[in-house]
């Protein structure tokens, strides 16, 4: 069986919460989630981020969930990591 | 996601703190200086009847409660709404469902309810001298004395609560304010 155990994304936020605040909220959507948020291009209004969260077995619904409930936009998912077993 | 998270994060992305201390301290200035001035009033044409002195206060008091929720609502409400949809632009997506939809439909029901309570607590704090004496609880000093005075004292109170949430000498702030009271107890007192 497979597991997701580390995905970059693109993602979109309006300034409020802060980067801090939401990047405590992702890793709140699991019990051993590390994230590592890099704000990329700050607009009037929004945030572009580059967010990266590692995990022994992610899942990934609860972390676009989180993303979604700040206000946050996933634009994309740049990067993933699956391990087998 | 509990009820208290979802309350949590909906003051923190609308940053609702600063407005809320203000309108509790704005409209609870008008209640104190509202009741100061009514109080005083009676105190000046030496009113017997502490019955007619309460009824009149506690209905400004209810008329100070119901404009301070229902104005500070339509305010707030209009302004969150706008704030949404400009926020909703620059995300290009609908964000009823998220944490700033979540503020634009409770926080000024919140910022209604401080705006309202405010003033209607105070002028109760300040009345309680006048409902005890009706009670029949005996006070050291005329009932409407105690409550003038228990008006400048939470005048007094406000300009404290200023002083330290904007880190100012708070003895000075609480000062100012009772100088204001002061003042608008002296014209009533006078022109009466």
């Amino acid at each position: 069986m497979t597991k997701l155990t580390k995905v970059v994304l693109d993602v979109l936020k309006p300034h409020q919460p802060n980067s801090l605040d939401f990047a405590d909220h992702i890793a709140q959507a699991g019990p051993d989630y590390d994230v590592h948020l890099t704000v990329e291009e700050m607009d009037e209004k929004t945030h572009t981020l580059k967010i990266v969260v590692c995990g022994a077995d992610l899942d990934f619904a609860q972390i676009e969930v989180a993303i979604n409930d700040l206000g946050g936009s996933l634009h994309s998912i740049d990067e993933v990591q699956v391990c087998n077993g | 996601m509990n009820w208290f998270t979802e309350v949590g994060q909906a003051f923190a992305v609308s940053s609702s703190d600063g407005i809320m201390r203000r309108y509790f301290v704005v409209n609870g200035f008008d209640g104190a200086l509202t009741m100061l001035g009514i109080v005083s009033g009676f105190y000046v044409g030496n009113a017997d009847d502490l019955g007619i002195v309460l009824g009149a206060c506690v209905g400004a008091a209810i008329a100070l409660f119901m404009s301070g929720l229902s104005s500070a609502y339509i305010s707030e409400a209009a302004e969150r709404q706008k704030e949404l949809a400009e926020m909703e632009q620059a995300m290009a997506k609908d964000l009823t469902d998220t944490a700033h939809g979540r503020a634009a439909r409770w926080v000024p029901w919140m910022v209604g309810a401080v705006n309202g309570f405010s003033p209607f607590c105070i002028a109760m704090l300040i009345l309680s001298p006048i409902g005890l004496a009706i009670t029949g609880v005996s006070l050291p000093a005329s009932p409407l004395l105690m409550s003038l005075l228990l008006g400048l004292f939470s005048m007094f109170l406000l300009g404290v609560f200023l002083g330290k949430f904007a880190e100012i000498n708070w003895l000075v702030s609480g000062l100012k304010s009772l100088v204001v009271g002061l003042v608008t107890t002296g014209i009533v007192l006078l022109v009466g």
